[in-house]
C-alpha cells in the first residue's frame, strides 16, 4: 500500500473546517453572479446578500418564530405518534405468526399510499387544524418505523433464543425485554433517525394545505415573489433538521453503546 | 455410582428426512463424571447435546435425568460453541443472564457472580463490552454464565474449537481446575481425540450411518495427566483406530 501524505487541508479539523467554509462560499458566489449579472432570469432567483435583511424583516414582523413554533407543534405530534404507533405494530406483527399472517395483506395495500395521499382525509376529519397537519406527518413517519422495526424484529439471530431456552428466560416479557428489543435496537433506532427526516419532509408538503407553520409561510411568500423569505424558511428548515438529527444520533450512540465503534 | 443422566435409545431425524442421523443411542453419565463424546462431523454429535439440553426433541428414546430440582440452581447448564455472550449486556450482566427465576436475592445473585468470575478469573474484566474481550475470556465468560446457575450437569458443546492453540491448552487447564472444585458432571462435545483423552473420564465415539456409540474407553490414567505421555498418546491412537 502507498503511504498518503498527511495535508493541513483534509486531516486537520480545523484546515477541513477552512476547506467547508470555501465549498459554502464558492457556492453563494456562484449564485450571486447568477442572480447579478442576470444569467437567472430577472425576478426568479433570489439575492444572497439580501437574505440577512429579510432574516431581521421576517423576525421583526413577528411572523418567523409563531411559524417556526408552529411547525414544530406539528412536527412533535406527527412524529412522536407516528413513531410510537410505527414501534408497536411493527413490534406486535412480527412478534408472533399470526400477528404476521393477519397483518400481511393490509400492510402491503396500505404502505404504498403516499402520506399526502391522506390529505383529502385529513381535511375532512380534522378540518384545517394543527391536527390534520400531525396527523399526514404521522402517517408518513409510522410506515418508516413500522417497516424498520418489523424486520429488526425479524432478523433477530435465532441462536438468542436458544440461549434464553437453554438459560430457563424464555417467557414471553423477559425474552421481548432482555433479547428481542436489545437486539433489534439498531435497527429500531436507525428507523427512528429516518422517521426524523421523513417527518419534516411531509411537514412542508403538509401545511402547504393552509395550516400556519413554516409550510405555509413559504407558500405565502413565494405566491407575492419574495424568494429570500422562502431561502430563509428553507435555511430554517434545514437548521431545525440538523439540530434534532444531531440530538437523536447522540441519544442513539448512548443507548447502542455496546457495538464496537 | 449412580447416573445422573441416562440416554436409552435415542434417535434422532430432522423434520424432513426420514434417515436418522444417530439411533439406538445409549449413554450414562455419573455423578460427578466427565464424558467426552468425540466423532466425524456429521455424526450428531452436537444434536446430541442438543437433546440433552432440551434444545432440541429427539424423534425416539428417552433421556432420564436423576438430578433433583433445588432452588438457587438449575440441573444443567449449556456452554456454546461461539460463547454466544449478550452484546448488549457487559460481562458481569451476561454472566447472571440465568440467574433470573431462581428466586435468589440481590445480594445473593451478586455474590454468585462474583464467585464464578473469580473461578474464570474474569473478576477484572466485570465491566467489559463483550466486543472488547479475547476469544479465550469469551469462552470463560460462557463457561462462568454456567457456572453461576450451579448445575449438576455441564453440558459443552465444541467450547475450545475456536481459540488458538495456546489458548485452548490454558482453558483445558482452567476446565479440569474447575471441574474438580465444583463437582460437577461434564458431557463435553469435541471433533479434538486427544482433547478427549487429557480431558475426560470416559470417551465415547459416535459414529456409522445412522451413528451410535461405537466405543466407550475409560480413561484410567491418574491426574493431572502429561500432554505428551506415551499412555496418552497411546489411547489416542486407539479411539482414532475407532472413528
Amino acid at each position: 500500500m502507498r503511504t498518503q501524505q498527511t495535508s493541513f487541508w483534509v486531516d486537520h479539523p480545523l484546515g477541513r473546517a477552512l476547506l467547508g467554509l470555501a465549498g459554502v462560499i464558492a457556492f453563494v458566489a456562484i449564485w450571486k453572479l447568477a442572480q447579478a449579472t442576470g444569467w437567472a432570469r430577472a425576478g426568479t432567483i433570489p439575492d444572497p446578500f439580501r437574505l440577512p435583511q429579510t432574516l431581521m424583516d421576517e423576525w421583526r414582523s413577528d411572523r418567523l418564530m409563531p411559524a417556526v413554533l408552529s411547525s414544530l407543534v406539528h412536527y412533535v405530534w406527527g412524529l412522536g405518534l407516528g413513531t410510537v404507533f410505527g414501534f408497536l405494530v411493527g413490534a406486535l406483527a412480527a412478534s408472533s405468526r399470526w400477528t404476521d399472517a393477519l397483518h400481511a395483506w393490509l400492510a402491503r395495500i396500505l404502505r404504498p399510499i403516499p402520506p399526502l395521499a391522506w390529505v383529502v382525509f385529513a381535511i375532512a376529519w380534522f378540518k384545517v387544524s394543527h391536527a390534520g397537519a400531525a396527523f399526514v406527518i404521522a402517517i408518513g413517519v409510522f410506515w418508516v418505523n413500522y417497516f424498520a422495526t418489523w424486520s429488526a424484529v425479524r432478523n433477530v439471530d435465532p441462536k438468542y433464543y436458544e440461549l434464553a431456552q437453554a438459560f430457563g428466560q424464555q417467557g414471553y416479557l423477559n425474552q421481548a425485554l432482555n433479547v428481542v428489543l436489545p437486539a433489534s435496537a439498531p435497527g429500531i433506532l436507525s428507523g427512528m433517525r429516518t422517521g426524523i427526516g421523513q417527518a419534516w419532509m411531509t411537514l412542508i408538503a403538509a401545511e402547504l394545505l393552509g395550516v400556519p407553520g413554516m409550510g405555509q409561510e413559504m407558500n405565502a411568500a413565494a405566491g407575492v415573489g419574495a424568494y429570500e423569505a422562502v431561502v430563509i424558511y428553507m435555511l430554517v428548515i434545514s437548521l431545525v433538521y440538523t439540530l434534532s438529527d444531531t440530538l437523536f444520533a447522540r441519544f442513539e450512540k448512548r443507548v447502542l453503546q455496546w457495538r464496537p465503534s | 455410582m449412580a447416573s445422573i443422566l441416562t440416554i436409552e435409545n435415542l434417535s434422532f431425524h430432522y423434520g424432513d428426512n426420514p434417515a436418522p442421523v444417530f439411533d439406538d443411542l445409549n449413554l450414562s453419565i455419573a455423578k460427578g463424571e466427565f464424558v467426552a463424546v468425540v466423532g466425524g462431523s456429521g455424526v450428531g454429535k452436537s444434536t446430541l447435546l442438543k437433546c440433552v439440553a432440551d434444545l432440541a426433541h429427539s424423534s425416539g428414546g428417552r433421556i432420564t435425568l436423576d438430578i433433583p430440582e433445588r432452588r438457587g440452581s438449575r440441573r444443567r447448564a449449556t456452554v456454546f460453541q461461539d460463547g454466544r455472550l449478550l452484546p448488549w449486556r457487559r460481562l458481569r450482566g451476561n454472566v447472571g443472564y440465568g440467574l433470573k427465576g431462581l428466586e435468589l436475592s440481590a445480594e445473593a445473585r451478586e455474590e454468585r457472580i462474583r464467585e464464578v468470575l473469580k473461578l474464570t478469573r474474569l473478576s477484572e474484566l466485570a465491566d467489559r463490552w463483550p466486543h472488547q474481550l479475547s476469544g479465550g475470556q469469551v469462552q470463560r465468560a460462557g463457561i462462568a454464565r454456567a457456572l453461576a446457575v450451579n448445575p449438576e450437569l455441564l453440558l459443552m458443546d465444541e467450547p475450545f474449537s475456536a481459540v488458538d492453540a495456546i489458548t485452548r491448552q490454558h482453558l483445558q487447564d482452567e476446565l479440569l481446575n474447575i471441574w474438580q472444585k465444583t463437582g460437577a458432571a461434564v458431557l463435553f462435545i469435541t471433533h479434538d481425540i486427544e482433547e478427549a483423552v487429557y480431558l475426560a473420564d470416559r470417551v465415547v465415539v459416535l459414529s456409522g450411518h445412522p451413528a451410535h456409540v461405537r466405543f466407550d474407553q475409560p480413561i484410567d490414567l491418574p491426574r493431572p495427566r502429561g500432554r505428551n505421555a506415551d499412555d496418552l498418546q497411546h489411547l489416542a491412537h486407539t479411539i482414532a483406530q475407532e472413528l
